[in-house]
């Protein structure tokens, strides 16, 4: 695709712009009269709080503090509430008063991850370059390629940013890399790259160290408070299917000899919290490797403990503990094996081998599990 | 605490013939599978590779080869029924003007 629009200057070098894993090329939107601006944004939103101008136009300037609204904009996303339009307009923003000599950051346009960065650039003075990558986190987006090699050079022509800043360094953040090459980038486009610290709160440091980013800070950790964060998602996947099991039991129960009750449905209730939310949250202290193995192990330890307490090891209630032991840690085992994709660590590789390995048996004891609940439903 | 997934599944290759030790792949490789010995890369905890794919797409020379891809079941599920290449669809189509 060349990148000479209809209506933009003849860029100082002719170069062709190798583009891959690009979605459709973008429609140009401009006609030969004016000019597109660097970026689209509104004044009204609560997070600019003026204007920069440039010399090839305006900018926005954003704060660097959260305010309640984004506070809450980012709980109603961990809730799963719009969380695929959480996005920002992708270009140039501006931080404090930045000037040609300034840093160039790049990041994505989930507004989530934006937020996240410009809180950690109080006081600082630079530019903040937003791709286009759907509204989608840097990780993520780098493994789908959306932040990635063709987008950074489509972004920097959009923006003019070589005629914004005199030096030729951008700074990526670490998570980044997968969907970048960064020697191709300076090939392309003269534009070396610094990947910096995997979080932004160590960026700061990292500007002090002269680019350089400690091991510490290039390591991706996973702690109890990063996983919990991830669960509310996860239950409210899972709880979404719930509704077409409730359907099921409802059509059931019109017949049963032994309806299902509360009792039923709280046991079933407490294995899909221990697969969305407590395997994940105490992970690393569940013995086993694999996720499967980890929420099946606590999804056996929960629902004995629930048939226990609802007295069906009881000789009438053998077959609900039958049925019960076969289902409900199986279908944990399952909902725990979903959260590999929420974690930082597990491979492709890895997530295969681990479903060819556990997907049969989860199948398999969760058929006969049901038909032994149902005998116990429809028995006289 | 350190978490650990399943051993010996990830398909990360180096080929120190062609590197040139440059360091890009350690710089940033975010589970430090990666060291610089001897100006040669060196995987010293291959166990802890996630096939992000970061060190074989910002080598210079192609020294490292890995199958890259999301550890996600979802993707991989969404991939066998659709029959295609794994990935996670979290991304609804939209307009870009």
């Amino acid at each position: 695709m060349s990148e000479k629009g209809c209506c933009s200057p003849a860029p100082n070098k002719p170069r062709t712009v190798k583009v891959k894993n690009s979605s459709a090329p973008e429609k140009q939107c401009c006609c030969c009269s004016v000019a597109e601006p660097i970026t689209k944004y509104d004044l009204a939103d609560h997070w600019i709080t003026g204007e920069l101008e440039t010399e090839k136009g305006k900018v926005p300037v954003v704060s660097t503090r959260l305010s309640f609204k984004d506070k809450f904009g980012a709980f109603k996303v961990r809730f799963n509430i719009g969380r695929m339009k959480y996005q920002i307009n992708p270009g140039l923003y501006a931080v404090g008063n930045p000037d040609s000599h300034s840093p160039v950051m790049v990041s994505a346009n989930y507004k989530l991850t934006f937020d996240s960065l410009r809180k950690e650039l109080d006081g600082l003075n630079c530019w903040i370059m937003i791709l286009d990558t759907k509204g989608i986190n840097v990780w993520c987006a780098a493994g789908k390629g959306t932040f990635g090699t063709a987008e950074i050079i489509n972004r920097i022509e959009k923006t003019k940013l070589s005629e914004i800043v005199s030096h030729k360094k951008l700074i990526l953040p670490q998570l980044g890399a997968p969907g970048v090459s960064a020697h191709e980038i300076t090939k392309q486009t003269g534009f070396t790259v610094a990947y910096g610290p995997v979080r932004a709160c160590d960026i700061k440091a990292f500007l002090q160290a002269d680019y350089k980013a400690t091991d510490e800070m290039r390591k991706v950790k996973f702690t109890m408070r990063d996983r919990l964060v991830l669960t509310p998602v996860e239950f409210i996947t899972a709880a979404k299917t719930v509704l077409f099991i409730l359907g099921i039991i409802f059509v059931v129960n019109l017949f049963a000899a032994r309806p299902f009750v509360a009792a039923d449905l709280l046991t079933f209730a407490a294995a899909m919290v221990t697969g969305t939310i407590i395997t994940p949250v105490l992970l690393p202290f569940i013995p086993g490797k694999a996720f499967a193995l980890k929420g099946w192990l606590l999804g056996l330890i929960v629902t004995a403990c629930m048939v226990w307490l609802n007295g069906w090891f009881a000789v009438n209630g053998v077959l609900l503990a039958i049925g019960y032991l076969l289902v409900l840690p199986s279908y944990s085992a399952f909902l725990a094996m979903n959260f590999t994709g929420s974690s930082t660590y597990t491979s492709f590789s890895g997530v295969l081998k681990e479903m060819k390995i556990s997907i049969p048996p989860i199948i398999i004891s969760i058929v006969v599990g049901c038909i032994v609940l149902l005998v116990k439903a429809f028995m006289r | 605490m350190k978490h650990k997934y399943l051993k010996d599944v990830s398909t990360l290759e180096l080929s120190t013939d062609k590197c040139i030790g440059c360091g890009k792949c350690k710089e940033v490789c975010p589970h430090a599978v990666i060291e610089i010995e001897n100006r040669k890369a060196q995987i010293i905890d291959k166990n802890a590779c996630m096939e992000c794919g970061a060190c074989m797409n910002n080598c210079p020379v192609n020294a490292i080869s890995v199958h890259a891809g999301v550890g996600c079941v979802s993707a991989v599920i969404r991939g066998w029924l659709t029959n295609s290449e794994p990935s996670c669809d979290c991304s609804g189509g939209s307009d870009c003007c």
